[in-house]
């Protein structure tokens, strides 16, 4: 049973929120009684004026927690995008998998296994060094190295689709050993299932 | 060199003959290509082509001039030297004297192009050909007419036919473009996209070439009279690249790559059969295949090695063997081989000093020639005639085609705008009626 003096003060809250308002004045406060003391009258009047600020100083706090839970939830989740598609590189003219292209494919695994709706898509690139056309070839050798290293740590084959580039599309221009270093590549695009990811725990 | 004769023959005929300052609309497109190189009497005939009346006379004069000098079989001289109307009182003595062997007097009729070929020896019209010429003049089909005039004339004086009107496929930004053999007329002919490796069918009136999409990259067949597109069936996936048609248009190989390596694949250039793998590449890769003009063996590249090489083998994919030497364990790449049409010399690119340079490798002796050297130059593909090459060089600073006779090293310059590249040449064209 709701004791009738806790409806008290939240009435004089909202008449007093009310009265706040400047374009809208409450309605006229029924007529006090008589034998009311006005002291203790106003008192009460600035108490629920406290109670208010401190309820609405928590609610400030506490959307500014949410706030910043929602913004380090984003952070997470810029941070599995990133590890998702973080492109490996790859030495001239090889499409073996390096020791640190392993721990960056590494860091794609408990991603993929923690969303099973996710898919990948694996673009192999090269450097402009080369023949055109077997750059093609070497590109596509370079995405199917990626995807058999991912399939053989548990991810299904059908998750992963490969495609080659070759050398039509670099990321850096430029015809020195840093262009070229960039540029001999597998990079990694959610083709679906990356609208929600569920972050591994 | 014709610049000297021409110059011999402006200085005999003396005051009399003013030159005229005059020069047609095409005449000045290639001048400055002879400079550096000498006359030599000895190897090739001097060509006089007379001035043609008529208002696109000067057109026509010149690219008669400009197909036979791009022939490289015969001298040809930069203009007429003789004033209009003179040629009644020619001295052909002198003519002769000055290195001229035959000279060509062309007229525009009705019906076409009206040519008498004069030997000078004998001071005689030798023969007399019409050829006929679609309207109107300076058009596409125009200017492949008078290419093949051009080509017919060669035959008469020479014994082997021209290769002016043929056309050459090639990509830029993406599209594939075609130019006459002359570097005229240079058109897109597929819009925006990633389009690569065109290769002409044998009939030249369509090419395959490879497209990227969704799914990856297919093989595409263009009807060039039609530009109907469709997908080659046999290829539903995965990375399908590099395709050429055997010598009889009926079938395509091309190169297919999937998660084990790329593989060449023999399929119908017509049905919707599917597709017969030929190399057995295990995780290697395997593209850029060529025929034999007979149609019975491949040249391709493969990594099998290790690197890039070329290698031949029979169409069904057995006796397979490398064609290019090399020591194990060197670096070497070589890649891109384009079979000779008379089937004897196979054109290829090495890699020296980091770039890629054109070579001819002799199927008889193995033996070897370079034939560039100066910036880098890759993807040959052999003229009709099996002496002249068009490849990528970026010696100007940029991509562009050039045109190399493979027995003098003399090159031109085919295209104008940069990034041009994977240039194919066709068969002579037929022209049209």
């Amino acid at each position: 049973m709701t004791s009738p003096s806790r409806f008290i003060p939240a009435l004089v809250v909202l008449t007093a929120l009310l009265s706040a308002c400047p374009k809208k004045p409450a309605p006229a406060p029924a007529p006090a009684p008589v034998n009311q003391d006005s002291i203790a009258r106003e008192q009460a009047r600035r108490d629920s004026i406290d109670r208010a600020r401190q309820a609405e100083q928590a609610s400030a706090a506490e959307r500014e927690r949410l706030a910043r839970e929602r913004m380090a939830a984003e952070q997470r989740m810029v941070a599995a995008r990133a590890a998702l598609t973080a492109a490996i590189y790859f030495d001239l003219d090889q499409s073996d998998i390096t020791g640190a292209s392993q721990a960056t494919l590494d860091a794609k695994l408990p991603l993929l296994n923690a969303n099973p709706g996710l898919r990948l898509r694996i673009a192999g690139h090269t450097d402009e060094r080369g023949s055109d056309e077997y750059n093609l070839a070497l590109g596509q050798r370079r995405a199917a190295a990626a995807k058999r290293y991912l399939t053989q740590h548990g991810i299904a084959e059908n998750r992963i689709e490969i495609i080659s580039f070759g050398e039509e599309r670099p990321a850096q221009q430029g015809s020195d050993e840093s262009a070229w270093s960039q540029n001999r590549r597998d990079e990694f695009e959610i083709a679906a299932g990356g609208d929600t990811l569920t972050l591994p725990q | 060199m014709s610049a000297r004769l021409t110059l011999a023959l402006a200085c005999a005929l003396a005051a009399a003959t003013p030159r005229t300052a005059a020069h047609a609309q095409d005449t000045t497109a290639n001048q400055g290509v002879r400079i550096g190189l000498t006359y030599d009497p000895g190897t090739r005939p001097g060509v006089l082509v007379a001035r043609v009346p008529g208002a696109v006379g000067d057109s026509v004069a010149a690219i008669l001039r400009r197909d036979l000098d791009n022939g490289d079989r015969v001298t040809v001289l930069a203009d007429d030297p003789l004033p209009a109307g003179s040629w009644n009182s020619v001295n052909f003595a002198l003519l002769a004297k000055l290195g001229v062997a035959a000279a060509i007097k062309a007229s525009i009729t009705a019906a076409g192009l009206h040519v008498a070929l004069l030997d000078v020896a004998s001071g005689r019209v030798t023969q007399v050909r019409d050829f006929p010429l679609p309207v109107p003049a300076l058009s596409s089909e125009w200017r492949l007419a008078l290419h093949a005039a051009s080509d017919e004339l060669e035959r008469m004086m020479v014994g082997v036919r021209g290769i002016a009107a043929t056309r050459i496929v090639f990509v830029r930004d993406g599209q594939l473009w075609i130019t006459d053999s002359d570097g005229a007329g240079a058109r897109a002919i597929t819009d925006r996209g990633l389009a690569l490796s065109p290769a002409w069918h044998p009939d030249g009136r369509r090419l395959a070439y490879s497209a990227f999409g969704d799914k990856g990259t297919q093989i595409v067949v263009r009807d060039l009279g039609t530009s109907a597109t469709r997908w080659l069936a046999a290829t539903p996936g995965g990375l399908n690249i590099t395709p050429t048609f055997s010598p009889d248009g009926a079938t395509i190989v091309y190169a297919h790559g999937d998660e084990a390596g790329s593989d060449l694949i023999a399929a119908s250039a017509t049905d919707a059969q599917p597709g017969r793998r030929i190399t057995v590449g295990r995780g290697s890769d395997n593209v850029s295949p060529s025929f034999s003009p007979d149609g019975r063996r491949l040249a391709f590249t493969s990594g099998r090695s290790g690197h890039p090489e070329v290698y031949i083998m029979d169409v069904d994919g057995t006796n397979a063997e490398l064609l290019t030497p090399f020591n194990f364990g060197d670096q070497s790449y070589r890649s891109n081989p384009d079979w000779s049409p008379d089937g004897r010399v196979i054109a290829f690119q090495s890699q020296l000093a980091g770039r890629f340079q054109v070579m001819t490798i002799n199927l008889r002796d193995r033996s070897i020639r370079q034939h560039t050297s100066e910036g880098t130059n890759e993807d040959a593909s052999w003229a009709p005639d099996g002496r002249h090459l068009v490849f990528t060089s970026t010696r100007t600073g940029t991509r562009q085609l050039f045109v190399l006779d493979t027995e003098t090293g003399r090159a031109r310059q085919l295209t104008r705008a940069g990034g041009s590249r994977l240039a194919a040449w066709s068969r002579p064209l037929a022209v049209a009626r």
